[in-house]
């Protein structure tokens, strides 16, 4: 006589589900779907953020040609610029690093091709990151250049 | 589908160019003259025309990021979606042409 085996999805009557059906769990935890809702988060962040970022660099005033060192200086002599490009180095990179990281999951067949194009992936994105972030913090914008202070209306009277 | 494609055309793309765009702005930690040489390369006429390139791809990005924001979310974004992918190609026009045509005249004009 052959016995019934228990249902697959779960011991019986305990109203689990055996790991190996389950759809999260395991050691990745629910990455995937923190991933995922990151991506509409930030998403919707970085529509602000990099709007706003082409509107005063590049539509106000003389566009293109008002940008120079004096001008990158005047923004990050205030915190709320220096805020403002924080957030969009930090919301773009991970934004963008995952996903690349989505579509070498995709297109990248091999198990090492997939391994080696991430590790490139994350290694890039962890030194512009970091450097972005020691610029923006360690930035003087009133240096002095041959002795002379440069000139700026944010810097102290020399 | 093709609106699939274009979203990561357009996000690979924006992605290199971020990378490159960390690069020279870190330029200011080395030296106001470096800083001032290399961003005076995003002046001339023929990278006028690829930051207007690049702008547009930002654009399609994120108003196309709305809709599938909107699929996700929205209770009947999944019914809508083709009809927000024109209210999406129609925003992208317009936002488009206002931003080439003052970008283009101020980095094309006389200065």
């Amino acid at each position: 006589m052959t016995a019934i085996q228990n249902p697959r999805s779960g011991q019986l009557g305990s109203g689990k589900i055996a790991p190996q059906y389950k759809r999260s769990g395991g050691s990745k935890g629910n990455f995937e779907m923190l991933a995922w809702l990151f991506m509409r988060l930030s998403g919707v962040v970085l529509v602000v953020l990099i709007f706003g970022h082409l509107f005063v660099n590049l539509l106000v005033g003389e566009g293109i040609h008002a940008i120079d060192f004096g001008f990158v200086a005047g923004k990050w002599a205030d915190p709320f610029w220096q805020f403002w490009d924080l957030a969009m180095l930090w919301l773009a990179m991970l934004h963008g690093t995952n996903g690349v990281r989505t579509i070498i999951n995709d297109y990248a067949e091999k198990d090492a091709t997939r391994f080696w194009l991430k590790v490139v992936l994350y290694a890039a994105s962890a030194v512009i990151v970091i450097l972005g972030t020691l610029v923006i913090f360690t930035f003087n914008p009133c240096p002095v250049v041959d002795g002379v202070q440069l000139p700026g209306g944010f810097c102290p009277a020399p | 589908m093709w609106s699939w494609v274009g979203h990561r055309i357009t996000g690979v793309v924006i992605f290199f160019f971020l990378l490159v765009h960390v690069l020279d702005t870190s330029l200011v930690r080395v030296s106001p003259e470096a800083y001032t040489a290399v961003i005076g390369a995003y002046k001339n006429p023929l990278m006028a025309l690829g930051e207007t390139g690049l702008v547009a791809a930002i654009i399609f990005h994120a108003f196309n990021g709305l809709r599938v924001i909107a699929v996700d979310f929205w209770k009947k974004g999944a019914k809508y979606q083709r009809q927000m992918l024109w209210v999406v190609l129609a925003l992208w026009l317009v936002t488009f042409a206002g931003f080439a045509i003052r970008h283009l005249s101020l980095a094309l004009g006389g200065h």
